[in-house]
């Protein structure tokens, strides 16, 4: 498991070869940690004139207690005022001071021309971006634009935060998120995700915020998930551990599926978590009502179902036989779908549920060797897509992580040129943690997270496949 | 006790021309000084042998020797020497304090007359000696007997220093002006406006004394006929060669756009209006009220000099009046960035709301309006003397108006605010 180039590299005489034969050196990404604030280091945030984020996210860095400066305009003062946030004041024309993070209101941009204010603000600010720095970008979704002329703009945005991602170092992330209109109320849980270290490992992604249904309702931030059910699937390591530890972190009373055989390890976890275990196997016939079944009897229902469980079993097209074709596709993508399927006809899952599923880079972008995984991976994210707005219709949501390079017992069995590949090729030249990917699922749980729905982002620090 | 206040009226000032440190004024003490200021005064409004009420002032940076510096001053004076005088301390709000003391006493009743005056010198510093040298040097004073008397001299060390004043926060160890220097980055301020204000404080000030506007207010002193920091030539382009005093390299407050050590004196002369016509006096103005805010600079919650952004709003809201309502604005320059820090704040919706819990910002102000006869940077700034100055001239020029309503603020070390209107 361990960045053993890492390491090497971050060492002091690591340090002074790598720079002087040009190698990447990885920077140390920042995690969270308990007792962080929310959104830790000082926010810059400036918008386009004519922006309409640019209050609600100054009334949520206000309640996020962030210390936030702005540009001494009167458009962006006067929002920052609405919004009850005491901001500090910084000048374009005199740039001073750094920021952990950069946020940008580009929803004003409705002509090309006007991008030109994406520049006027990043020029000057962008050398101060400090390390584990962020980088926000808001725009309107451009399917939600007026004219063609906006809707141009608006897409161009993409570009825009793509390439800053990839000019940002020192493990500095960038990312858009396009809010539509009336969805301005449920912004709160992705400004705290994207700017602070839970997304350490995301970067360069496009997010989209819907209006969302049912009210917004009031977080406990220190435990958003309190008194919510969490179903896990493969729960009893590596990526899936680490998600069931992370939703117990945030309140949440997880139930850890796994096979059988993994029995001993899941109850160990739960019992460190305070969770409870359903050690079955998901592809069994009885296995959707089984668990249908235990969530209702015994929990009251399931508020979070993360579908985490899956398995590689690699071979070329050529080389490979039926099962492996036939029991991957039926773990990795059938499954799911029939236990959504149940816990929806059998309305199991309460009110603001929030299903979330594991997909894959390769499912992006297609891997050799991996026909059969590729299609599953890329079926959850068709799965997603075509279930959101049936979701939506339940009162709650369905969203997609695609892991890049996680550094994993299954990725320390690779062999070392493609396991240094995955690590190297992306904006932050290392693989990141299980943890990365969990805080992004926490992030779609939180019951704040209504206005996300149908999203897929990928946790692979910015990977230069399927990119 | 009187119910009822009556107005109070300004009817002249006088000052010293202000001279830079260590200049010309090196060998004059603030007894000289605010003795000088407050006699040219008297001499102006002829009230030599009058007893008036009372005479308030003080000084900043004082000799422990002046515990009576303002009576000290009025006894060399051609006034009464039945004058009462006592002294007054708020740092750079001193003259102007002083000021509101004796209009509050007029306006009560308890007195019919008043000056206020204000003095400072930093060529003539109270040199302490360090809290251990002073130990020894009272035990020498206070020995009996030669033995015990070279006893108490053998305790004598090296490295019992000597304590000099300094230009800076007890609470913080900044200067006044690395304080300001974090204001100026905190709100943005470019080297350029900061130059650009700096220009036209030595500009108008140039102006004001070749139209004769001064003539009235101030008395040649030591050969000194102006103020000897005023650079008339002074331009945005010849500001902007100089090199940044503080903030670091990339500062951009300058030896220009920051007021220098200065040494002067003033005073103001207040009454009623029927004392005023019973000594054949005009008034100038009348003194309408006043205001002093303190704020959190050491909790980091505030820049220390942004005390009257607060006061202001405060005064404003008790008359009834918005910060346009006024035909002139004297704010005190100790550095150009404090002026234009203090005018963004008020501009500001997120300042106005968050911090002085206003709905709306109190706006811009008209520039042409800002210092017209000169301001600190050019004349230089004598900590106690400042609001004498500015009282006096902006009476002067709202009766030259003919009327009209003057603002005053004025900022004063320890975080502090002190600010008045004039109307006539």
């Amino acid at each position: 498991m361990s960045d053993r180039y890492s390491q090497l590299v971050n060492n002091p005489v690591g340090e002074f070869i790598a720079k002087n034969v040009g190698l990447p050196r990885p920077f140390e990404l920042e995690r969270w940690e308990e007792g962080q604030s929310p959104i830790p280091g000082k926010v810059l945030l400036g918008a386009a004139p004519g922006g309409r984020l640019t209050e609600a996210v100054a009334s949520e860095l206000a309640l996020a207690e962030a210390a936030v400066d702005t540009p001494l305009d009167e458009e962006v003062r006067g929002a920052a005022a609405a919004g009850d946030l005491d901001a500090g004041i910084w000048n374009a024309d005199a740039p001073s001071g750094k920021y952990r993070s950069l946020v940008f209101d580009a929803t004003g941009i409705d002509d090309s021309a006007k991008l030109r204010e994406l520049w006027a603000f990043f020029h000057p600010s962008f050398r101060g971006l400090e390390p584990s720095g962020r980088v926000l970008v808001l725009g309107t979704p451009p399917e939600d634009c007026k004219g063609p002329r906006e809707a141009t703009a608006q897409r161009a945005l993409e570009g825009f935060t793509r390439s800053l991602a990839k000019e940002a170092r020192a493990g500095a992330t960038a990312q858009l998120v396009y809010v539509s209109s009336g969805a301005e109320t449920r912004l709160a849980s992705t400004l705290r995700f994207f700017l602070s270290p839970r997304s350490a490992y995301v970067s360069g992604q496009v997010v989209r915020i819907g209006k969302g249904s049912g009210r917004v309702p009031k977080v406990v931030w220190d435990r958003p998930l309190e008194g919510k059910v969490a179903l896990v699937t493969g729960a009893s390591r590596g990526i899936g551990e680490s998600i069931a530890r992370t939703l117990a972190r945030d309140g949440a009373h997880v139930v850890g599926l796994d096979i059988p055989p993994q029995s001993a390890d899941l109850e160990k976890l739960a019992g460190e978590i305070g969770g409870s275990t359903l050690a079955l196997d998901i592809t069994a016939d009885d296995a959707p009502s089984t668990i249908a079944t235990a969530l209702s009897t015994q929990h009251g229902g399931v508020d979070i179902v993360v579908h985490n469980a899956g398995v590689t079993k690699d071979k070329t097209i050529v080389g490979m036989d039926e099962e492996r074709w036939s029991v991957l596709l039926d773990i990795n993508l059938s499954s799911e779908e029939r236990i959504n399927d149940a816990l929806l006809d059998e309305k199991v899952l309460n009110e603001g549920g929030r299903v979330i599923c594991v997909s894959s880079i390769s499912g992006i972008a297609g891997n050799a060797g991996q026909t059969n995984y590729g299609t599953s991976k890329a079926g959850v994210i068709g799965m997603v897509d075509s279930m959101a707005p049936v979701f939506a219709k339940a009162g709650a949501t369905i969203n997609a992580v695609a892991p890049g390079f996680i550094e994993t017992q299954m990725t320390a069995a690779m062999p070392i040129g493609t396991r240094e590949a995955g690590r190297r090729l992306n904006s932050l030249s290392q693989g990141g943690l299980p943890v990365d990917v969990a805080e992004t699922i926490a992030w779609y749980a939180s019951p704040a997270s209504s206005g996300l729905n149908g999203n897929l982002v990928r946790v692979c620090g910015q990977s230069l496949i399927g990119a | 006790m009187n119910s009822k206040t009556r107005p109070v009226a300004i009817f002249g000032g006088n000052r010293i021309p202000f001279a830079r440190s260590n200049g010309r004024y090196i060998k004059a003490s603030n007894q000289d000084m605010l003795t000088v200021a407050v006699d040219g005064l008297v001499e102006r409004t002829g009230l030599a042998g009058e007893r008036l009420g009372e005479v308030a002032g003080g000084a900043v940076v004082k000799l422990a020797r002046d515990i009576n510096l303002t009576r000290e001053s009025v006894l060399g004076t051609k006034l009464a020497p039945e004058t009462p005088a006592y002294d007054v301390g708020q740092a750079c709000g001193t003259g102007l304090e002083a000021a509101i003391l004796v209009a509050n006493k007029i306006a009560l009743g308890q007195t019919d007359s008043a000056i206020a005056g204000g003095t400072d010198t930093t060529s003539d510093p109270p040199i302490a000696v360090s809290d251990d040298l002073r130990r020894v040097l009272v035990e020498i004073n206070a020995a009996r007997s030669n033995v015990d008397r070279l006893k108490a001299v053998a305790k004598l060390r090296p490295g019992m220093p000597l304590d000099i004043p300094q230009n800076a926060e007890p609470r913080t160890g900044l200067s006044m002006g690395e304080h300001t220097a974090i204001m100026a980055e905190e709100w943005g301020l470019t080297r350029e406006e900061q130059d650009a204000l700096a220009a036209a404080s030595h500009q108008h000030l140039a102006a004001s004394y070749e139209s004769g506007f001064q003539d009235e207010l101030v008395t040649p002193f030591l050969g000194l006929e102006r103020d000897d920091n005023l650079r008339p030539g002074s331009t945005e382009e010849k500001l902007a060669k100089l090199r940044p005093a503080f903030g670091g390299e990339g500062g951009t407050m300058t030896a220009a756009n920051s007021t220098p050590l200065t040494d002067g004196a003033s005073a103001v002369l207040l009454g009623t209006e029927e004392w005023g016509a019973e000594h054949g006096l005009e008034p100038w103005a009348k003194f309408v009220d006043a205001e002093t805010a303190a704020v959190d600079f050491v909790g980091k919650r505030e820049g220390l000099l942004m005390a009257p952004a607060y006061a202001v709003p405060r005064m404003l809201e008790r008359n009834g009046l918005t910060l346009q309502d006024f035909d002139l604005y004297e704010i005190h320059e100790a550095f150009a960035a404090q002026v234009l820090c203090t005018l963004k704040a008020w501009d500001d919706p997120v300042f106005c709301k968050e911090r002085l819990g206003l709905d709306e910002p109190l706006g811009e102000i008209d520039r042409a309006k800002l210092n017209q006869q000169g301001g600190s940077l050019a004349a230089g700034h004598p900590f106690a003397a400042t609001g004498g100055r500015i009282v006096a001239s902006l009476a002067k020029q709202l009766r030259e108006n003919g009327g009209g309503r003057g603002l005053i603020s004025i900022c004063a070390a320890g975080g502090q605010g002190v600010v008045a209107i004039l109307e006539a």
